[in-house]
């Protein structure tokens, strides 16, 4: 069944547009991730101009997040204070990363730094994770207690000040690391179209020291909020949302999600996180090695017309 | 548009005495409409012109001595072609070549493969062919040497894409005077003012050039959208970031009970 995106401005398959839909909703319900990260780089390669494919995958996200955080919000483990002081530094890095994108897009290299920036975060963060995971994956073969919190092993985010008080997440933590995690997400989100979920739950785990239970809940609600303005954002500035691609990707995607749940809670813990580190790895190095290898095409051509870059 | 058709094919048929006399042939055409509407299915299209060769010599049509070719030419914009290049192990865009207004898409359609119709100056002349699509470089050119390259490689990638056709044989004459086209336009045709046009051979030499405006619009749902996300952004950025917000609400609540 073909289709025409009125803002793409070309015809597509909607049954391949659902399917990616369905798969990366599948693969951020077991993960507890947006999905952003899939999706961005399946709609480009897709033949989506890579403006709108940005664009639209930000829009997509708020469905799946916000569907997500409501099931963690029902099931209480969604930190509302601590998403909220994310959020102050998330929307301030949003704003931030639509004019960055707008300039990369004037000097005709936008293609590149999103890229670059896909692969520099996916590969470390995934090579980060599978070696913690594999870790404890091994620690748990040998009947050893696997614990992310190692009570009095505090690192130097917690020498900081400005300390508050998360009670649903039970942590004693400074401000300052919360708002700069959420502003470096928020410049991600603009400029890649993404949740930033991928980067958010390792930081939240690793760096911060917040229980897992609550970390996923939390990064979805403050992802809500980010991609929401994010959505609004590139809509006024860039025209660049289809709300045709974006509809279609998220019916698919939040019941792909259900079934991701679903599966999800089959899965322990650090098998969890070794599955979402070798998906974030794997995402990283196929886009490395586009752009290492030699490329078939060396040419592109591009129309001036609004909506392309 | 019908009646134009319709007169065409009166024309045709009746080969007034007046042209006759002069031995001068004319060529008419017509399509049955001038509006091509994308609708959510668009797939791409074929686009069937009529025209008819009035006051030929009878002779000469017999022993097909006379040639048609005829191309819808896209909306000019200008293009943008960029190379890339290895810099430090990685492929990035490295230079570039700005193009001055030129159809983003051609479709030709002929009685023959036009380099056996007229000879290529001609056909330079006349603008006739993806070869003869004008593209002036714009801005620093340096000395010019690049030129060809970055010409060369926007017309294969539009080729490749659909976007610059042709069909040697996709002229057919329905009877000695009358002739049916079929003009192919792809599922990515631009939106716009496109430029359908008709050149008449004899014996390879050119005669005469018909002109018809079509317009290939958006409609319904699709020229809404289009409109409404370019004149009211905030509100369409705030509609969208709704529509997610409902179907991840839905999502959430149709799948509670499990």
């Amino acid at each position: 069944m073909t289709i025409y995106l009125p803002i793409a401005e070309i015809s597509v398959n909607a049954f391949v547009i659902l399917g990616m839909g369905a798969a990366v909703g599948f693969l951020s319900g077991i993960f507890g991730v947006g999905g952003g990260f899939l999706i961005t780089p399946l709609l480009i390669f897709y033949n989506i101009p890579p403006a709108v494919a940005v664009a639209t995958g930000a829009n997509q996200v708020v469905a799946s997040s916000f569907s997500g955080a409501l099931s963690h919000f029902r099931r209480g483990t969604l930190d509302v204070k601590l998403g909220l002081v994310l959020l102050v530094g998330g929307i301030a890095g949003a704003a931030v990363g639509v004019f960055v994108f707008s300039f990369l897009r004037t000097i005709g290299q936008l293609d590149l730094i999103i890229s670059l920036m896909y692969v520099t975060f996916l590969s470390t963060i995934g090579g980060l994770m599978l070696w913690e995971s594999i870790r404890s994956l091994l620690r748990a073969r040998a009947n050893q207690p696997v614990s992310l919190r190692r009570p009095g092993q505090h690192n130097w985010v917690h020498r900081l000040p400005l300390k508050m008080r998360f009670k649903k997440s039970k942590i004693y933590l400074s401000a300052i690391p919360v708002v700069a995690l959420g502003f470096a997400i928020g410049i991600l989100t603009s400029v890649m179209g993404v949740g930033g979920g991928f980067i958010m739950v390792p930081a939240m785990i690793y760096l911060l020291r917040i229980p897992t239970n609550v970390v996923i809940g939390t990064s979805l609600f403050q992802i809500i909020f980010v991609t929401a303005f994010t959505t609004v954002i590139q809509a006024t500035t860039n025209q660049s949302v289809d709300v045709f691609l974006a509809g279609l990707l998220m019916i698919a995607g939040v019941i792909g999600a259900q079934y991701g749940v679903r599966a999800g809670r089959k899965l322990r813990g650090e098998q969890l996180r070794a599955g979402l580190a070798l998906l974030v790895l794997g995402t990283g190095v196929r886009l490395g090695y586009d752009l290492v290898a030699t490329p078939q095409e060396l040419y592109s051509v591009a129309a001036t017309m609004v909506g392309f870059q | 548009m019908t009646i134009v058709a319709a007169a065409v094919i009166a024309a045709g048929l009746l080969a007034s005495p007046a042209s006759a006399q002069s031995r001068t042939p004319r060529l008419d055409i017509g399509i049955s409409t001038n509006v091509i509407p994308i609708t959510s299915d668009f797939a791409g299209e074929d686009l069937t012109v009529f025209g008819a060769i009035d006051g030929a010599d009878p002779e000469l049509l017999r022993a097909d001595f006379y040639d048609v070719v005829v191309t819808l030419e896209g909306p000019s914009l200008e293009s943008v072609v960029r190379k890339k290049a290895r810099v430090f192990g990685i492929w990035i865009n490295r230079s570039s070549m700005r193009f001055e207004p030129a159809p983003v898409s051609y479709s030709l359609s002929s009685t023959l493969p036009v380099e056996l119709i007229a000879d290529s100056i001609e056909l330079s002349d006349l603008g006739i062919g993806v070869q003869n699509i004008r593209l002036t470089p714009t801005g620093a050119i340096g000395d010019g040497s690049a030129t060809p390259e970055f010409r060369n490689a926007l017309l294969r990638l539009r080729t490749a894409d659909g976007l610059y056709q042709r069909d040697p044989i996709g002229v057919e004459y329905v009877s000695s005077s009358l002739f049916r086209a079929t003009l192919r336009l792809p599922a990515n045709v631009p939106v716009g003012e496109h430029k359908l046009r008709a050149f008449l051979f004899q014996g390879g030499k050119f005669v005469m050039e018909r002109e018809l405006p079509l317009s290939v619009v958006k409609t319904g749902v699709e020229q809404f959208i289009f409109e409404y996300a370019h004149q009211h952004s905030l509100i369409y950025g705030l509609f969208a970031v709704l529509l997610a917000m409902i179907t991840g609400w839905l999502g959430s609540v149709l799948f509670r009970k499990d």
